[in-house]
């Protein structure tokens, strides 16, 4: 039977130091609906199912084809995208939560400003030498840009870190995401002249030795990136780097 | 002379991200600000491809060619150096994104391999599955990540634009932004500011555009003086899934690599744009295909089970040819739709995607057409200082863009905006450090009391229903069919919604994380620009390209082969056009 009504809850919060509460709303059921749509549906009425009013919710979202990673929070239960979160294949109440092992900002909205960071501590880049004509690019195995790929496209969403037991608000481990993408530049042909840079960083502090083997984050990655194979093939590859240092390989 | 000038950068999609990349490359330190976390940027959603004449195909391309049909495609009304310069730059582009690391699909030989795409008939189009924004502008999010560990680019992630700051003289002398989180309002010096802040398609509500694509920060700088230019072209792209949030785009490369447009006809399959178009069948231009699908749809009535609807069919392609070139795409229409595009043809329809229309900017070239590079004139706007790169532009793709061709306008934009702020600013007698700081304060002072005012708006109006019904009737009226007094009705339509405005119920007072004080803001802008598009649109009585009037439905070179300039006052846009650079290449009749 076709609902009539659309019952959210969404878990309310005017800033880090400000105290929680839930507002339940009640909304017209349209087909083919998603989460974003209930969540703007309210903004356009923010009237809660007890009659009272409320001010709009505030979330993060942007391109709403699940590939810029904004609107990642805990739906049901369940860490993933706003987006993609259709109202049919969802059980009501829908229970809207922001994730919790980044700093909360308002509402559903949190910082996610340590992955960036991960990012910059790992080298996530390809050294090139210049934005100049300096002709075509190295050639690529077309079996190794299919798993290239595959890796590239990890959004940053954060859904591999709110999974993760090893993450909490004050650890410093590393993640996941940061983990695929050290493997992603080893393997590009001129990335990996400089893979050593990026091993050193995983050894060290949050580095790969901080990872529990949960492997909770492979099964949350909406883009399924295989995290887990990346992380035994970092695992491989620093545990050479190390036994290479040691003998002077 | 100034030796070590301050240059900012607003907004990190493709563009932005390359005029940082050039400057900082130039040893320049560079602020970036974006709405968003750069890496979330609206550069994200391109899906298709990036074009570049490599001719690896033996095809016999070339980037003379590219020019032609860039031109030919944009129906004349591109100025042409800058056009020429773009193609002619394009395989050295994607050689350096190749280098960068985009995983673009290859050959079995290990080389790049390209597509086919609209409005040609060459294998032109270099692709990274069907995620190549997404792939191309993690590279230059990664480039300028390293810029910005080595201290040269300092990042404002959540900071909104609220305009420049102007000197006595009229010169851009930095910004006024405000943060997101503590709803600060600030002023930042700069001795060059860039504006690659995107389209505008949020204007009509729904779109193939992401959430913060509104137009917003080029429609303040527009009502601060800068010249917008061509806003009536809007491209619909023909193929989008409707939804009740936004259409989601179905590239252009779905048909590239043989989908094919039909709809039921006698109990049969209707390949009506194969049928009209035999040379190119289903990948004419955009707004030549979004025109015939509209006219099967709403006149014909031929629509798949009476309605918007026509079949996008990739069913009788192999599902491992369909997962390597299209798995993003498919991806996204099993999420979205709950169908398998592989085995039952997707359901599809036109949706506006791309403002070819932007602020108007000036360019250099030499008497051959060729741009000149480093010349402080390129992408500069009508405000000395401040220039703007990307879809925030009106160059490149004149009255309808070619597929394909915006990653590459967006690159190309950076490449040259970059040089062009470091000389302009290098070449300015005296710092923006030296500018008295009143004039900063003063511009702050201004931004901040037009914040007072929203957070103090206590009507009944709510903000995002009356942009819902901005876009409805900018959709209805303002898109692919256009008819004058229908376009008169939907600016008086504006004008309501705009006197609406001053009695919104802002409906929120904290100081933190304030996103309706940010929006409503917005949306006034929005309806500023609104006024631009739908005026534009009425007074250009032709048709050219994505711009279609039934009533006049011939294009009218003599009267309008005219960039459309549209300056802000009180009373609204006023009109004013300009000729176009058509040194290069002879307008002639578009056919396909």
């Amino acid at each position: 039977m076709v609902p009539q009504t659309i019952q959210l809850k969404i878990k309310r919060q005017d800033g880090v130091d400000a105290p929680a509460r839930w507002e339940e709303f009640s909304l017209p059921y349209r087909p083919n609906m998603n989460v974003i749509s209930a969540l703007m549906e309210v903004r356009r009425n923010p009237m809660m199912t007890d009659g009272r009013r409320t001010t709009p919710p505030v979330w993060d979202a942007n391109c709403l084809e699940e590939v810029c990673g904004a609107c990642s929070m805990i739906i049901n239960g369940k860490v993933r995208q706003a987006c993609s979160a259709l109202i049919d294949q969802l059980s009501q109440p829908i229970v809207l939560e922001p994730m919790t092992k980044f700093p909360l900002v308002r509402d559903l909205l949190v910082d996610r400003k340590r992955m960036f960071d991960a990012l910059k501590r790992v080298h996530a880049w390809v050294p090139i030498d210049g934005t100049y004509n300096l002709g075509p690019g190295p050639r690529v195995d077309p079996n190794v840009q299919a798993v290239a790929y595959d890796l590239a496209r990890c959004m940053t969403c954060g859904c591999c870190l709110e999974v993760c037991p090893q993450i909490t608000p004050t650890s410093t481990f590393l993640g996941a995401a940061a983990i695929s993408q050290v493997r992603l530049f080893n393997l590009h042909p001129t990335g990996k002249m400089h893979a050593r840079e990026r091993l050193e960083a995983l050894m060290g502090e949050g580095g790969i030795v901080d990872c529990g083997n949960a492997q909770n984050c492979v099964h949350a990655c909406p883009k399924e990136i295989p995290l887990t194979e990346s992380i035994s093939a970092i695992g491989r590859q620093t545990t050479g780097y190390l036994l290479k240092r040691m003998f002077g390989g | 002379m100034v030796a070590q000038p301050k240059t900012i950068v607003v907004g990190g999609g493709l563009a932005g991200l390359m005029t940082v990349i050039k400057i900082a490359e130039a040893g320049i330190p560079c602020q970036l600000f974006s709405f968003v976390p750069v890496k979330r940027s609206h550069s994200v959603c391109a899906q298709g491809g990036i074009n570049a004449s490599v001719n690896t195909k033996g095809e016999g391309d070339s980037p003379q060619i590219h020019f032609y049909e860039t031109i030919k495609g944009g129906d004349f009304l591109a100025n042409q150096p800058l056009a020429k310069g773009m193609c002619e730059a394009a395989p050295g582009i994607v050689y350096l994104l190749d280098r960068m690391g985009v995983p673009f699909n290859r050959t079995p030989e290990g080389l790049l391999d390209f597509r086919g795409f609209g409005g040609t008939l060459f294998s032109r189009t270099a692709f990274a599955g069907a995620t190549t924004g997404q792939q191309l502008l993690y590279a230059l999010d990664e480039q300028v990540r390293r810029y910005e560990s080595e201290g040269l680019v300092e990042k404002f992630e959540y900071w909104e634009l609220l305009s420049v700051v102007r000197d006595g003289d009229g010169v851009c002398r930095g910004i006024v932004a405000q943060d997101l989180r503590s709803m600060e309002i600030r002023a930042f010096r700069a001795d060059a500011v860039c504006l690659a802040t995107g389209g505008n398609g949020v204007l009509f509500g729904k779109s193939t555009l992401s959430m913060v694509c509104t137009g917003s920060a080029a429609s303040a700088v527009y009502q601060q003086g800068a010249t917008y230019a061509n806003g009536e072209f809007i491209q619909v792209h023909p193929t989008a899934i409707p939804g009740e949030d936004k259409h989601r785009l179905m590239s252009e490369s779905a048909r590239a690599e043989g989908g094919r447009v039909w709809v039921p006809k006698d109990g049969k399959p209707w390949y009506f744009l194969e049928e009209k178009y035999p040379r190119y069948k289903n990948l004419v231009p955009r707004d030549i295909a979004t025109r015939e699908i509209y006219y099967v749809c709403r006149v014909l009535k031929l629509g798949v089970d009476g309605k918007d609807v026509v079949y996008l069919d990739l069913s009788h392609i192999p599902a491992e040819t369909l997962d390597r070139k299209l798995g993003g795409i498919l991806e996204i229409y099993e999420k979205f739709v709950g169908d398998d595009p592989r085995k039952v043809p997707m359901k599809v329809f036109p949706s506006v995607h791309y403002s070819m229309g932007g602020l108007w900017i000036d360019y250099e070239a030499d008497r051959s057409g060729d741009i000149v590079v480093g010349s402080p004139r390129n992408h500069q706007t009508n405000i000395p200082g401040l220039f703007a790169a990307g879809e925030v532009d009106y160059e490149y793709h004149g009255a309808n863009r070619l597929g394909a061709n915006s990653l590459l306008s967006c690159f190309y934009a950076g490449m040259l905006t970059g040089p062009a702020m470091v000389s302009y600013a290098k070449g300015l007698e005296r710092s923006c450090e030296t500018v008295e700081p009143s004039v900063f304060e003063t511009e702050r002072k201004r931004q901040e009391q037009a914040c007072q005012r929203i957070c103090a708006l206590s009507g009944k109006e709510n903000p995002f229903v009356i942009h819902k019904e901005l876009g409805e009737i900018l959709t209805d009226n303002v898109t692919v069919v256009r008819y004058n007094d229908k376009l008169q009705a939907t600016d008086n339509a504006i004008l309501a919604f705009m006197d609406r405005w001053k009695r919104i119920d802002i409906n929120d007072a904290a100081q933190w994380a304030n996103q309706a004080v940010s929006f409503t803001r917005q949306l006034w802008n929005m309806l500023e620009l609104a006024r631009v598009v739908t005026l534009g649109a009425l007074r250009r009585d032709e048709s050219r390209g994505a711009h279609y009037k039934p009533d006049f439905p011939d294009r009218n070179d003599n009267q309008w082969l005219k960039t459309t300039l549209a300056r802000w006052t009180p009373s609204g846009p006023e009109f004013d056009y300009a000729p176009v650079d058509i040194s290069l290449l002879k307008p002639e009749m578009r056919k396909y």
